[in-house]
């Protein structure tokens, strides 16, 4: 019975673990392809797909043929054994020795390619170049009229990674602290309006956001708040505070009603009990709503343009910059990406150890 | 954060002690006008500092911080400090002000009352000049691309959110009994963690299409895959009306992070006790998930499902980077954007952001039920 | 009674920060710009008396902001091109480049927050901030007489716009670019004998030569991010103004002759006589939407070339790869007329600078841009053409860059970039969006054209 149970047991963490494997497996492919790719050289990323830096099989020449001129290239071609048209060498032909003939570009060149089916390790031309160039600027350079290259040093990310961090830290914890007053007004306390004003919050949630920045721009030019961080706070709670009342609210409200009464019976006013009740029983809430409005603002780009615009440059702009005009610096792309993406996982981990279970285990009892 | 000691009068420690001697009526007095004003002069002077913007970087990064969360925090202490001074009667009326009261008047400003300008723009030209009527409402609800983006945000709408919310859910539960839980649950959120533009680079790389002809080769994953099986390359994301569920798996992708993150919280909210009880009393994994489990996170189901439906519906930057909205793959929010900021016309682009607000009505409306059954003030 | 003192005074002292607050945030931070040393009266320059002033170091010290595109390589050439003035005038111009400055710059301009000086890539978009009254008239900062000397009638008809108190000249032009021009692998496409067509007929028989030689002879791709499309809007500019003429053309772009139309059809036809050949376009019509348009000459860089035809504006040569030498390694040709009755007409585009603000020294440095002296580094540097006169071919330093100048310069027909000339829901919408369905196979011509014509804001 008790072994049945045991092995019932661990089939079942089998299960569950082999599930959870497959869905991750699903979920890194994409992200394995963007780490790959931002080892590569930039020209190598076009040629072929990122899996070709694992080993795999692969057409590999060995040699060349010409094709005398005596052959009349628009009618059937003979080579080693094999009649064909122009248009199948083209394609390709498999010869009887295993190697594989293909005509090298248009009729005019004559000549044939032979490859032989290989396997091909490692790829061993990844570079930390794309790395580089966007932690401490990309490379640019000119030829002046008297043919003088002229270079210089694009952006680098460390100044606009203290730009970011001014922006996110203040930008997550002040919506999240007044948006925990708010939910617990609405959940606890009973004020005329109650309804309507949440119904309305509910509804804000859909509004987007554009919408709001010409108005929002003409109000900060007249109160000098533009291209301050303190206007790109308001702005962040502004836009974040929807979201972050309507999520802190259904949690809240969830607390168990007597461990409130049985504070309001000790005599404690609302701000105690918002402060010493509310706020640590809804740590794992705050945690979870910290890390969204964290990635919000650290990945947010037109916000930042508008409010904050170039001088005070945050990460996502820098990045934009970087990548150039012509948006086909791949390679640059997807190296700062991952740069971009080392802090808010680091964000994410650390807040793990407020997701445990329990806080409110004690009080259901009762 | 302990500052019940500080004010009320019954604690007995040397500031309490300090305060009393306030306690006559100039004192009071005093005090009531000494406070917000030195507040009021400390932000001040850090808003000064930062408006300078004199000192180094890092040093006025640290200051921002500082100020900014201290600032809040303090206005709070201040305000609830004045009301709790008031008459009982009128303090007990005004306090849940001072609690909803900031939160309600940022977004007044910040989405409210923008919100109102949109709906008087909707009804005047595309530079706000004149009055139109109906007739950018017209374009809403007639125009054949907008009755393309209604059908395509339908179908992320069910189907975006159907897959993000389930495989959210199942993350957060089998990730709940195993050790790696961590690990897991790091791999699923990473997605989130990206910025867009990466994202999108790589999503790219997965639909690329190069072309049929000698010696192309592709380089997108999914055309890598289809060949290697024998099958003819495709332009995915050009396939009419499948490039739309082409797209909604990348939203899929994305927001299965988000739904498996405030999911888990709320498995971890359900108390071990029952789980353990159900489990002495023979209950299978499956029963206990759909008895014990889902009603008692009902009410977060509820909200991570309305979030990621009112995220689909103002899903455009997957579409923007993609396919622009090419191919029959338009949705409203890039329709929005599109009026807004490349045609630059006011009017449909308020219209259109009006209609997305009466879309989620529905939604709306079933929060509010649920809003008024957790109705519980004091 | 204690308790409503304490009321009292606690509205008291909320009063009092509130006031303190709006006091705060009404008073103006910082005084205005330093005023200019009143000197003696400098002898104006036939751009204007600020310029002049500026060069005698009346405005020093003070501050310009710019707005535009340019990022990355482009800002760092630009703003090489401008410090020979910054230093000589003591005057900084400060220069904001985004990316997303298409999205940013109305936002900015509605909100309030207005540049001196905005650099716009193309005339469309300040079409709205002329409607909206905020740009200022170019001949109340400029000598007009300077204007009329130093650009074409063409140029100066194309930055005449109509505001809310009626016609300014609302722009003066920069950079030009053609876009009536193919380029093709000079030293592959010479070794392999092919002769460069003089008409559309004898580009067709090369095309086909190509095709049976054992090549794909186009490289075609228009996907362009958000903008995708505007590739394909461009060929058919370029074709009517072939099949057509400029007339006919000019009431097109005027919404007057409809897209389903006969012109338009018969420019289409010939457009899918290439584009919807497979054995002509490299990957075949299917890959056309999917190919950005940066990468679709990529092909013909490769040894042998893969394609070799490539229609596109100048710009397209800072997407050919680094080690490509002009003249050499690649060339151009333009792109042959059809209708010998509609000569050799020119496709082209530019980007033109407005100005927000009016300030003395705001004058003098939109007095100095409307000199080619302005740009002289960035055309020495490669990729850029000038509108202005006074600038001499010269400056270019490479044959294609000074071919394309002369090509520009000896147009029969110069005709402007009509989808930047049409209204924005057309030209940088429906037209865009529906010939890539269209190219794409989504939907039929016929449907396209009909949408289009439906999109048009009556």
């Amino acid at each position: 019975m008790a072994n049945s149970l045991k092995s019932h047991k661990a089939s079942q963490s089998f299960w569950t673990n082999f599930v959870l494997i497959v869905i991750c497996v699903l979920w890194m492919i994409p992200i394995l392809g963007i780490l790959i790719t931002s080892f590569r050289p930039s020209d190598e990323i076009f040629r072929n797909g990122w899996w070709n830096v694992f080993p795999h099989k692969e057409d590999v020449e060995v040699s060349r043929v010409v094709i005398p001129e005596s052959v009349d290239v628009d009618g059937p071609i003979s080579y080693g054994g094999k009649t064909a048209t122009f248009q199948e060498w083209q394609r390709g032909i498999q010869l009887d020795d295993g190697t594989k003939a293909t005509w090298y570009g248009n009729k005019r060149t004559r000549t044939l390619i032979i490859s032989e089916n290989k396997w091909v390790g490692f790829a061993t031309n990844l570079t930390l170049e794309n790395y580089k160039d966007v932690l401490t600027g990309k490379t640019i350079t000119y030829k002046n009229a008297q043919g003088q290259t002229i270079t210089r040093t694009g952006n680098n990310l460390g100044g606009a990674f203290l730009n970011s961090l001014a922006v996110t830290i203040p930008g997550t914890i002040i919506p999240i602290l007044i948006a925990a007053f708010a939910a617990f007004g609405f959940a606890w306390l009973d004020f005329p309006g109650r309804n309507v004003v949440f119904t309305i919050i509910v509804a804000l949630l859909v509004v987007p956001l554009q919408i709001a920045l010409v108005p929002i721009l003409q109000d900060y030019v007249k109160l000098e708040l533009n291209g301050t961080f303190l206007g790109i706070w308001l702005a962040h709670t502004g836009f974040g505070l929807p979201l972050a009342t309507y999520l802190l609210f259904n949690y809240i409200s969830t607390i168990p009603r007597e461990l409130l009464e049985s504070a309001y019976i000790d005599g404690a006013s609302n701000f105690t009990i918002f402060t010493n009740l509310i706020l640590p029983l809804s740590v794992p809430a705050l945690a979870s709503f910290a890390i969204f409005q964290f990635l919000w603002l650290w990945n947010d780009y037109l916000v930042a343009l508008v409010f904050l615009g170039e001088k005070n440059q945050t990460v996502t702009i820098a990045v934009a910059q970087l990548v150039g005009e012509k948006g086909q610096d791949w390679h640059l792309m997807t190296a700062a990406a991952f740069i971009s993406m080392i802090l808010p996982l680091v964000v994410f981990l650390s807040l793990q150890r407020y997701f445990v279970r329990g806080l409110m285990a004690g009080s259901v009892k009762g | 954060m302990n500052i019940s000691q500080t004010k009320s009068p019954g604690a007995n420690n040397p500031i309490t002690k300090i305060l009393s001697w306030f306690g006559t009526a100039i004192g009071q007095l005093f005090v009531s006008v000494l406070v917000p004003a030195v507040t009021f002069l400390v932000l001040w002077q850090g808003y000064l500092f930062l408006q300078r913007a004199a000192a180094p970087q890092i040093v006025q990064v640290l200051v921002a911080i500082v100020w900014g969360v201290g600032g809040v925090a303090l206005l709070y202490v201040v305000t609830n400090w004045l009301v709790m001074k008031l008459p009982k009667k009128i303090s007990k009326t005004l306090q849940p002000f001072v609690f909803v009261g900031p939160a309600v008047v940022i977004m007044g400003w910040f989405l409210a009352v923008p919100v109102v300008r949109s709906l008087v723009a909707s009804f005047r030209n595309y530079l706000g000049t004149e009055w139109v009527g109906l007739e950018n409402y017209k374009f809403a609800f007639t125009d054949p691309r907008m009755l393309e983006t209604f059908r395509n945000n339908l179908l992320w709408m069910v189907f975006g959110t159907f897959f993000s919310v389930a495989f959210g859910l199942l993350i957060a539960t089998l990730a709940d009994r195993s050790k790696a839980e961590v690990l897991y649950k790091s791999i699923i959120f990473t997605p989130y963690a990206l910025s867009f533009v990466g994202a999108g680079v790589i999503w790219k790389f997965i639909y690329t299409y190069k072309g049929t002809g000698i010696g192309i080769r592709e380089i997108g994953l999914l055309n890598a895959v289809v060949t290697a099986l024998g099958g003819t390359p495709q332009p995915w994301l050009n396939l009419t009306p499948w490039n739309n569920f082409f797209l909604i798996v990348i939203m899929i992708w994305l927001q299965t992070g988000y739904a498996m993150v405030i999911l888990s919280s709320a498995i971890k909210g359900v108390p071990a006790e029952l789980l353990e009880a159900a489990r002495i009393d023979g209950a299978n994994e499956f029963k206990i998930f759909f008895s014990i489990i889902v009603p008692y996170i009902k009410g977060t189901l509820l909200t991570v499902t309305t979030t990621i439906v009112i995220f689909s519906l103002k899903t455009f930057d997957i579409v923007r980077v993609m396919t622009g909205g090419n191919n029959g793959t338009n949705v409203i929010a890039n329709e929005f954007y599109l009026q807004s900021f490349t045609y630059n016309n006011a009017g449909r682009a308020s219209a259109i952001a009006i209609v997305l607000l009466l879309l989620v009505t529905p939604v709306i409306i079933n929060n509010v039920r649920s809003f008024n059954q957790q109705r519980r003030g004091f | 009674m204690r308790s409503k003192k304490q009321m009292i005074w606690a509205s008291i002292a909320i009063l009092l920060v509130a006031s303190l607050v709006l006091a705060a945030c009404g008073k103006t931070a910082e005084a205005p710009a330093a005023e200019a040393p009143a000197g003696e009266t400098v002898a104006a320059l036939p751009q204007g008396q600020e310029l002049a002033n500026a060069y005698a170091g009346q405005y020093k010290g003070t501050v310009v902001t710019m707005a535009g595109p340019f990022t990355d390589q482009d800002e760092v050439v630009f703003n090489d091109s401008i410090k020979g003035f910054e230093e000589k005038t003591g005057i900084d111009i400060q220069y904001e480049g985004s990316k997303e400055f298409e999205a940013n710059i109305n936002i900015r301009l509605d909100g309030g927050d207005r540049p001196d000086i905005v650099d716009y890539p193309q005339p469309g978009l300040l079409k709205y901030a002329v409607e909206k009254g905020y740009a200022i008239d170019m001949t109340t900062l400029i000598n007009p007489e300077w204007i009329k000397t130093n650009y074409s009638d063409a140029w100066q008809a194309l930055s005449k716009m109509t505001g809310p108190n009626g016609e300014i000249v609302a722009g003066i032009w920069a950079r030009a670019n053609g876009k009536s021009f193919v380029f093709y692998p000079k030293k592959a496409f010479d070794a392999a004998g092919y002769k460069v067509p003089e008409t559309w007929d004898e580009m067709m028989a090369l095309t086909q030569q190509i095709a049976d030689d054992g090549d794909t002879p186009w490289c075609i791709g228009i996907e362009s991010g958000a903008a995708t499309g505007w590739t394909m809007t461009d060929w058919i500019e370029d074709v009517m103004l072939r099949v057509a003429g400029g007339e006919k053309y000019d009431q097109w772009v005027a919404g007057e002759l409809k897209f389903d139309s006969p012109e338009v059809r018969e420019a289409l036809d010939y457009i899918e006589a290439i584009w919807f050949n497979d054995a002509y376009v490299y990957g075949g019509r299917a890959a056309i939407p999917t190919i950005n348009f940066g990468d679709a000459p990529k092909p013909m860089f490769e040894d042998p070339p893969k394609c070799w035809f490539n229609r596109q504006g100048n710009f397209v040569t800072t997407f050919f790869p680094e080690e490509a030498v002009a003249g050499v390694d690649y060339s151009f040709f333009y792109l042959p007329g059809i209708k010998e009755e509609y000569g050799k007409p020119v496709l082209g585009a530019g980007d033109i600078y407005a100005v927000f603000n009016d300030r003395p020294e705001v004058r003098a440095v939109i007095q100095y841009f409307s000199t080619g002296e302005s740009l002289k580094v960035w055309v020495e540097s490669g990729g850029a053409i000038l509108t202005h006169n006074d600038a001499s071919l010269d400056w270019y330093v490479d044959p294609v860059t000074r071919g394309v100048a002369e090509t520009i310069r000896n147009a029969t027909t110069f005709r402007f970039d009509g989808s930047d000339m049409m209204p924005g829901a057309v030209g940088a919408g429906t037209f865009w969006k529906y010939m890539t369905d269209y190219v794409s196979g989504s939907i039929t011509r016929d449907e396209a054209l009909r949408q289009i014509d439906a999109s048009w804001p009556k």
